[in-house]
Order: C-alpha cells, then sequence, then structure tokens
C-alpha cells in the first residue's frame, strides 16, 4: 500500500478500526499527545474536536497530521527492505599503510563464519568500518565492498540507514531498567513481529542455553551478569535484528557458551565476521583474515588439523570454567582438579 | 560556501561528531570554519582551535536560543564569506525540545545520543523532526537491540530522516555523513530565506526581568497547566 491507498483507508475507516488493523497507530497518537481522540469515527473528523492549540504547538495543520499519519503508516508496513536480499559480501583489497596491494578477492556467504586476527592497532577496525560504510575505492585503505557480487551505488549506502550491520562488543551494556521479558517485547515491537510472544520465548530460551548461569524473564537486564548480558545480547541478535552482517568484538570468556553463540547466529544465516584472539573462537570460524601494517596480510582456511585441535582447546577452556566454578563455591584449587 | 546546520541537546556528542567529520573531510586547514551557538559558556572553541578549525562563539545568555540562533546567522554566513571558508558548520545546543535552529534548503543534522534512553527520540519534537540528517551517537556501548528501537523511534518521529550511527571517539560512520554534506546547498546569504519551523514564543512578565512568584506577577503571554481535582 502507498500514501494515496493509505489516505483512503484512513478517510473511510474509523480510528479504531485502523487501530486494530495497525496497532503501532497509538504511537502515531502519542507522539502528537492524541492519544485521547475520539476512535468512532475517521482521523480526520475526530480532529475537528481537537483544541487548535494542541496542533500549532507541533506546527501542524489538521491536513498534516493526516497526511503525517499515512507516511507513518507506510513506513510502518513495509514488511521487506533491500537488507532482506543480503546473502554475500565481497571485499575487494586495496593497499595498506605502505601503499602496498592486497592483492586478495573474499567473498563471505551467509552463513559463514570469518574471524579477524592481528595485533591492536593493525587496522582491524579499519576494515569492519569499510564494510560497515560498504566502502566503494573512497576510503584511505581503496577497499570495494560488493553485495551480491555487485557494486554499490551512493544511493544504495544511504538506503541501508545504519541497518546493515549488527554490532556485538565486550564494552556494551544494557541501560535499559526493563526485565528480560520487557526487553525482548520490545524490541519485538519495533520490528512489527507478528508472533511476539513465540519469537520472545525462543529468544528467551536461547539465551538461557548459552548462559553459563540461568536467569529468569523477570530478572531486569541491567542485573544480568556480564556472560548473561551477552547470551541475551547474542540470542536477541540472532532472532530479532534485521541486519544480515553481524560484526563481533571479542566476546569473554566467562559464563557464554562463545562457540555456540556464533554457531547460532551463523544458523541463522548471518554473515559473521569476528574480531578476535581467542584460539576457540578463530579456530571455529571458516576462514580467519590476518591484519598487518592497516592491510589484509593474508587469509588462512582453518585446514582440518587445525579444527581437530579444536578438540584440545575445549579441553584447556572447560579446565578453565571447572577452576573458576570452583573458586566461586569455596573449594580449594587442587593438583587433582588441574589434571581433570 | 557550503552551509550546514547541527543541533542537538547539550553533551550528545556534537562536537566530537563536527571534529571528527572535518577531520575526515580531508580539506585543506582553515576552508572550514564552525560557529558555535552555546547558552552560558563552552569550552568546545578549545577543542576546535587545537584541530586547527576556525571557531567563532556566541551565547545566548538570557535571550531564548533560537532566538539568539535566527537573528545571528546571517551574520554567521557572512564572517563565513568574509573569512574564504568553503563551509561554515553552525553548532546549536538546543536547551528545551522545542528548539529547531534549522533553515529551508540548508543541511541540517540532528545529533542524538543513544544512552538518552530509547523513548527519547519521541519527545524530542521539532530538533528531531525537521532534520535531514539525524546522527546518533555513544551506539557503541548499547546493547544492538536498544540501538535498533532507538531507530525505530527516530522514524516514528522523522519518518523521512537519514539515520547514521557515528562514533564520536573513533571517528566510526564520519565516512557517510561527510558524503552527504556533498550534497549541501552553497550560500552567500541567507536573506529571505526561512526558518523550517516557528521559534519557540513567548513575551511575558518573566522575559523581561520578574522573579517573583504570584498571579499578580504573571503578564502577557502565559500557559497555564491545568490541574484535575482528585
Amino acid at each position: 500500500m502507498t500514501t494515496p491507498d493509505f489516505m483512503k483507508t484512513i478517510n473511510s475507516q474509523t480510528m479504531a478500526a485502523v487501530i486494530q488493523q495497525y496497532p503501532i497507530a497509538m504511537d502515531f497518537l502519542a507522539n502528537y499527545r492524541l492519544n485521547d481522540i475520539l476512535k468512532d469515527r475517521p482521523l480526520p473528523k475526530a480532529l475537528d474536536q481537537v483544541e487548535d492549540e494542541i496542533l500549532e504547538e507541533f506546527g501542524l495543520e489538521r491536513d498534516d497530521i493526516v497526511q503525517n499519519f499515512c507516511m507513518f503508516l507506510e513506513t510502518f508496513s513495509q514488511t521487506e527492505t533491500s537488507l532482506d536480499s543480503v546473502w554475500s559480501i565481497t571485499i575487494n583489497g586495496g593497499v595498506n599503510k605502505l601503499k602496498e596491494p592486497e592483492n586478495i578477492s573474499l567473498t563471505i556467504s551467509a552463513g559463514e563464519i570469518i574471524s579477524i586476527v592481528g595485533p591492536t592497532g593493525s587496522g582491524k577496525s579499519r576494515l569492519l568500518n569499510d564494510i560497515e560504510c560498504l566502502a566503494q575505492g573512497d576510503t584511505p585503505t581503496q577497499r570495494q565492498i560488493m553485495v551480491n557480487g555487485a557494486e554499490i551505488d551512493d544511493l544504495q549506502r544511504f538506503e541501508m540507514d545504519g541497518k546493515l550491520v549488527a554490532q556485538l562488543s565486550q564494552n556494551m551494556n544494557f541501560v535499559m531498567d526493563l526485565t528480560a521479558r520487557e526487553f525482548l517485547e520490545m524490541h519485538a515491537k519495533s520490528r512489527l513481529t507478528a508472533n511476539v510472544d513465540e519469537v520472545v520465548e525462543k529468544c528467551f530460551q536461547c539465551a538461557n542455553e548459552l548462559a553459563g548461569e540461568k536467569f529468569s524473564e523477570d530478572t531486569k537486564v541491567t542485573q544480568l551478569s556480564g556472560g548473561q548480558s551477552r547470551a541475551l545480547m547474542i540470542a536477541d541478535t540472532a532472532y530479532m535484528s534485521e541486519s544480515p552482517i553481524v560484526l563481533i568484538d571479542e566476546i569473554e570468556n566467562a559464563g557464554i557458551d562463545r562457540r555456540q553463540a556464533v554457531l547460532l547466529l551463523a544458523k541463522k544465516e548471518k554473515i559473521i565476521l569476528v574480531s578476535t584472539h581467542d584460539p576457540l573462537l578463530a579456530l571455529s570460524a571458516d576462514k580467519r583474515i590476518v591484519i598487518k601494517n592497516g592491510g589484509i596480510y593474508k587469509i588462512i582456511v582453518t585446514s582440518e588439523a587445525e579444527k581437530r585441535n579444536l578438540a584440545a582447546i575445549e579441553k584447556f577452556d572447560s579446565t578453565l570454567l571447572m577452576l573458576r566454578n570452583s573458586l566461586r563455591t569455596g573449594e580449594l584449587i587442587t593438583e587433582e582438579l588441574l589434571e581433570l | 560556501m557550503k552551509l550546514i546546520t547541527v543541533a542537538g541537546p547539550p553533551s550528545s556528542g556534537k562536537t566530537s561528531v563536527v571534529l571528527k567529520l572535518i577531520e575526515c573531510m580531508n580539506m585543506p586547514e582553515g576552508s572550514i570554519g564552525v560557529v558555535k551557538f552555546d547558552c552560558l559558556t563552552s569550552f568546545d572553541n578549545i577543542s576546535y582551535e587545537a584541530a586547527g578549525v576556525p571557531v567563532q562563539m556566541g551565547f545566548s545568555g538570557k535571550i531564548c536560543p533560537d532566538h539568539y540562533f535566527v537573528s545571528n546567522v546571517e551574520d554567521a554566513v557572512q564572517w563565513g564569506m568574509r573569512s574564504g571558508f568553503e563551509m561554515l558548520i553552525t553548532e546549536s545546543a538546543g536547551l528545551c525540545n522545542r528548539c529547531s535552529p534549522y533553515i529551508k534548503g540548508i543541511l541540517s543534522i540532528c545529533v542524538i545520543d543513544n544512552l538518552s534512553g530509547v523513548n527519547t527520540p519521541r519527545k524530542i519534537g521539532p530538533m528531531l523532526k525537521y532534520a535531514d540528517i539525524v546522527v546518533v551517537t555513544k551506539g557503541d556501548i548499547v546493547s544492538q537491540a536498544e540501538r535498533e528501537v532507538f531507530a525505530f523511534n527516530i522514524k516514528q518521529v522523522n519518518t523521512a530522516a537519514k539515520i547514521l550511527f557515528v562514533n564520536g571517539i573513533t571517528g566510526q560512520g564520519t565516512f557517510m555523513l561527510a558524503k552527504y554534506l556533498q550534497q549541501a546547498l552553497e550560500v552567500r546569504t541567507l536573506r529571505d530565506m526561512k526558518l523550517r519551523f516557528t521559534t519557540p514564543s513567548s513575551v511575558c512578565s518573566y522575559c523581561t526581568g520578574e522573579t517573583t512568584i504570584g498571579e499578580a506577577y504573571q503578564m502577557g503571554m502565559m500557559k497555564k497547566m491545568e490541574f484535575k481535582e482528585i
């Protein structure tokens, strides 16, 4: 439906009917302090009862409100976006800080996990920035990022509205004072999800599977432990974020099954880039990009041999986890424990 | 000379964003100037001067900041023309959510930060509603979900706006913002151009220095609250 179609609907149907079909219409009314208008008639009629003063404060005439309402409904009833159809990105090499060519072309498909390794300050964030803005040879690195194998023009880049890339990092916090359930519901509502309860339930269960320590849906998000927060953020990104690309900047070791977390995102057909120096995460990826001197130095495909080593690394990891739990419960760290 | 107006609540990161933007544009030093409209005092001139950006400060004091903006912005443009800038950026701190220092046809940017709470975009009003670009800062320290809900709430108020996430510390996101700025209108003067929205208005006894409380002292344009009996 386009604006003229909505105009017809708004002029002919009562506000109550419109709200029933588009619950988000209530938000529009609230934004203009019009929550209490009469809903037994179409909006233009209902507006006749509203004092001029309220409308003047928002700088709007009655016709503007109706027009804005149409645009509002159009904006929030588009279910398909250009983001739904991103199934691969291709990084075409540019130059490093020494102006040496990178000579690479790497295509990453949905469901693939790529890790990015390199010393601090080597240029990892530059690569992530290039992906975020879909560089077209116009950034300092001269890299080009193609989507679905095609070049992207400036108009398409602007259209992304900051939604191409979802980010997860160690520095992120919840700043809202809501319970886990309320938090997920709020996110689901903003995605105009039809079956809110079902998605929220799945998301919550999944977060609990990833978290070392379980939490209830009535827990305030601000009271979650570091691991629980990370688990909830990852489950939420997997089930509810619309962004086709997920950039992960180091997930802390404690209290979350980080390998499962990354695999979950992959299962949800996301394109995943993990900046890390954690061997467990790096080897869980299909390939790893090695950054040096501000450029892509090489790309290593995780070999079968490396993957076999994962088992040993996981053993180290679970030993550490066990030691942590022993500490927590007041036990002594004995030699026997270490040999397990 | 290209003119860009930037507005946003105090401490939302306007100066950091403008500084990163100027750095990203890679133009010769001194070709971009800044006029900072603030209320009482500001220390941002130090940051601009340190970056080699010519800056002019203005303090509205007891005048409504929007009224102060509109009565000085043409002078700001003339200062920019005389100084030979290729681009002039005006930066204003909106004090009440009713502020909207934007001019029709002139590229306008609203800077708000993710820490201000997810519902804030729905409360800001004209400063957000009439902006061409909404820059969201401090997104690196809140969850992805909160960023998405925040962007959703911005869309509710300004369906046409382009939303950009910019990190004022690392400069991440400024590249796309710089690209937008290339579309900014070239101006020589603002004479006869119009504001996008009326400025907050009030001419009452308190505007002119009255400080005593009580009906006898209230004169001029007043707006009274309605209190319901319980």
